[in-house]
């Protein structure tokens, strides 16, 4: 390929996800309408409450002033419940009321008419009765008479999102053998490759001449691409009593928790003497540098195939990768601990009297312990991403595995309710380290 | 007895783009025991440098410095040291932050206590000896440091600007503080300051040094700060001979400072 076909590709490509980018702006735009609407809502609302004054409240300028900008709870519980009740109404989720369902798939019965001419000029009309059922219902085709002329009425169940051919002439007395074709539906004019709006669907006359039923979807989205909220809490429901695939939940989030966890204490336990050497001494820094810059960049995705290839798909592989994922993070951390301990905290210590070992164990640890949590809070996040990252590509066990095992059976509930999980422990995981933070260096930022 | 020599110490170091500078010349000091000694000047005459030296935490490049007869090679708890600020270890309570000699040092809890608990009365931070050191204010802070200091029992105890970062009020009230330390503990003491009148009420004997070379420019002694322990200090600032040397070494500062900004304006 040369390289004008690669400019060319990427124009193109370009201009395509700026049509995307455009076609999505009337929904963001709507977006924000809700956000600002809720807000002048949410303030009207508030002034009917006296809270009091704060001294925040009693500022003239606040636009621009950071410290008047706190996040607001309520907005907060909204957008979330927002996220829930638009994912309910896309989905026909039966925790909501029914009139915040957006339109659904058409379900039911419906009728149309089909004027056939039997090729001579001779014209009949004919009646078809469609019923649309439930996935996995079955629905007998509705009983019709056969009506008159040459053309006799036709009855046709259709499985709702789907679409289903009509041979209309199998009953008729003409076929389209003999000459017999459709001129119109529902009264209006059809030929083939077109089609007709007959209310609840699209019927299309195909090319070889018979109809195509396409009963309307609505703008709900089909269950397989986005399962409603119930369906997600119902598919963790049993998987956390039954298990996915013979592997409980637990054992899944067990699995790919204790990777994280061993590679992060395993890079931690290098890392942090790794950076203290560096922060120390010049011949430490100068020799590891050059490796460490190196490997910093280096996104532990990009190892993974190196890793399994080294190491196989089990365990080991997987705890040497999230090792490298926290080795480096950690062994900055350390080495800027380090360097960020004041001198004069130094000379105080030395001229108080403290040996070296004293030094490192009563000044230089504690000093660095801030940045070390912090380098500890970007870690396992890192580690937590790339662990599921390794499973989706190899693993038995794991989160990741279990959502990608279930996208390939097409279980979006479990696709779902897996990112959700990973979401809430990735959450979780940060919390948890700063509140040891909290606990263990109350002094930070405050030296 | 402790007593400091300074011996025609100089100091001078190379430049990385080339050239080099010559921090110390030739400095001679006898620094008896329990002298207040403050060391004025404009920025940039190795007043902190040669107090990096005398702590030992740089080595002059000529002369030697000996206290009570042993060469100083580098830093001891014999030789304290009070630092502008942050220099509290923020990890440690107060009561830790003054007994961490005593700790290093290892001597047991029970021994300490009590010269600790003594400490922290004589700075007047007794209520407060279980909080955090950021929970307290900087003059608090500074007060911390000064019992840390005490608290390994120094010779000497060098002080490099410790009032520099407080507001005039609490200024004053901690340069009574010092005063009072001064006289209660017969310490040498050594501070180094920016404020000609700090260094007039707090040097019973003042240098002033002039830059490059870095040198001793005048050499004052004093009355003022033994008629301020235990008194007001405005009243000592009342005293005939206090102006008249305010304005002289003020003015001998200034003529330093526009030689400094000339020959600069004259290099570029």
């Amino acid at each position: 390929m040369n390289d004008s076909n690669v400019f060319a590709d990427l124009a193109e490509e370009t201009l395509n996800i700026i049509i995307s980018i455009g076609s999505i702006l009337p929904y963001l735009a709507g977006f924000i309408a809700i956000i600002v609407a809720s807000q002048t809502l949410w303030h009207k609302l508030r002034k009917s409450v006296d809270l009091g004054d704060s001294f925040n409240s009693l500022k003239t300028v606040t636009f621009g002033d950071e410290s008047t900008v706190v996040s607001n709870k309520s907005a907060s519980v909204l957008s979330v419940l927002l996220i829930f009740v638009l994912w309910g109404a896309f989905t026909g989720s039966q925790l909501l009321p029914g009139f915040l369902h957006v339109p659904g798939p058409f379900m039911g019965d419906g009728q149309f008419t089909y004027t056939a001419d039997n090729g001579t000029g001779q014209m009949d009309t004919a009646s078809v009765n469609v019923i649309v059922h439930a996935a996995g219902e079955k629905a007998d085709k509705p009983k019709v008479e056969a009506g008159d002329g040459f053309a006799t009425n036709d009855a046709i169940s259709i499985q709702v999102y789907r679409s289903k051919l009509l041979l209309w002439d199998k009953n008729d007395a003409h076929n389209r053998k003999a000459g017999a074709s459709i001129v119109k539906v529902d009264g209006q004019p059809i030929s083939k490759g077109n089609a007709v709006d007959v209310g609840f669907a699209r019927v299309a006359l195909t090319d070889k001449g018979t109809l195509n039923i396409v009963p309307h979807k609505g703008v709900q989205m089909e269950s397989i691409y986005l399962p409603s909220p119930e369906k997600v809490w119902k598919s963790l429901v049993s998987i956390s009593k039954d298990g996915y695939q013979n592997v409980t939940l637990g054992e899944h989030l067990g699995f790919s928790l204790w990777r994280v966890v061993m590679g992060f204490i395993i890079g931690a336990l290098v890392g942090i003497p790794l950076g203290y050497a560096m922060g120390l001494s010049n011949w430490f820094r100068g020799w590891f540098d050059p490796v460490v810059e190196f490997m910093r960049p280096v996104p532990p995705l990009a190892l993974i195939p190196l890793v399994i290839i080294w190491a196989g798909i089990g365990e080991e592989g997987k705890v040497v990768l999230l090792f490298l994922a926290a080795l480096w993070i950690m062994a900055i951390a350390a080495r800027s601990g380090v360097s960020g301990v004041r001198i004069t905290k130094i000379h105080a210590a030395y001229s108080l009297g403290a040996s070296k070992a004293q030094i490192l164990r009563h000044v230089i640890i504690p000093n660095s312990l801030p940045e070390i949590f912090t380098g500890a809070r970007v870690a396992m996040g890192v580690c937590w991403g790339t662990v599921v990252a390794a499973e989706l590509v190899a693993a038995e066990k794991g989160i990741g595995k279990m959502i990608v095992a279930a996208s390939k059976f097409q279980n979006t509930d479990i696709v779902i309710m897996g990112i959700i999980l990973i979401g809430m422990i990735g959450f979780a995981i940060d919390v948890g380290i700063r509140l040891l933070e909290k606990y263990l260096v109350p002094w930070k930022g405050k030296g | 007895m402790a007593d400091l020599h300074i011996d025609n110490v100089s100091m001078r170091f190379d430049l990385p783009g080339g050239g080099s500078i010559q921090a110390l010349k030739n400095i001679n000091l006898d620094i008896k025991s329990g002298q207040l000694l403050s060391v004025l000047g404009p920025s940039g005459c190795g007043k902190t440098t040669l107090l990096n030296i005398v702590a030992g935490f740089l080595a002059q490049t000529e002369g030697d410095i000996r206290l009570d007869g042993d060469v100083i090679s580098g830093p001891g708890p014999e030789r304290g040291m009070v630092f502008q600020q942050g220099a509290l270890f923020e990890w440690m309570s107060v009561r830790k932050n003054v007994s961490f000699g005593p700790d290093m040092k290892g001597v047991p809890k029970a021994e300490s206590a009590p010269e600790v608990d003594r400490l922290l009365e004589l700075v007047g931070l007794k209520e407060f000896k279980d909080k955090a050191v950021y929970e307290l204010s900087g003059g608090m802070q500074q007060r911390v440091a000064l019992a840390r200091c005490l608290a390994n029992d120094p010779d000497v105890i060098l002080m490099d600007e410790p009032l520099g970062a407080l507001d005039a009020l609490t200024r004053e009230k901690m340069q009574s503080l010092v005063l009072d330390l001064w006289k209660e503990t017969g310490k040498t003491i050594i501070l180094i300051t920016h404020s000609v009148e700090e260094a007039l009420l707090l040097g019973e004997r003042l240098l002033v040094m002039a830059p490059r070379p870095g040198r001793v420019q005048k050499e004052y002694y004093l009355p003022f700060a033994e008629l301020g322990v235990g008194a007001d200090l405005r009243e000592v600032k009342k005293h005939p001979d206090y102006n008249s040397t305010r304005e002289e070494i003020l003015s001998m500062i200034w003529e330093m400072e526009e030689e400094i900004m000339g020959r600069t304006e004259g290099e570029g």
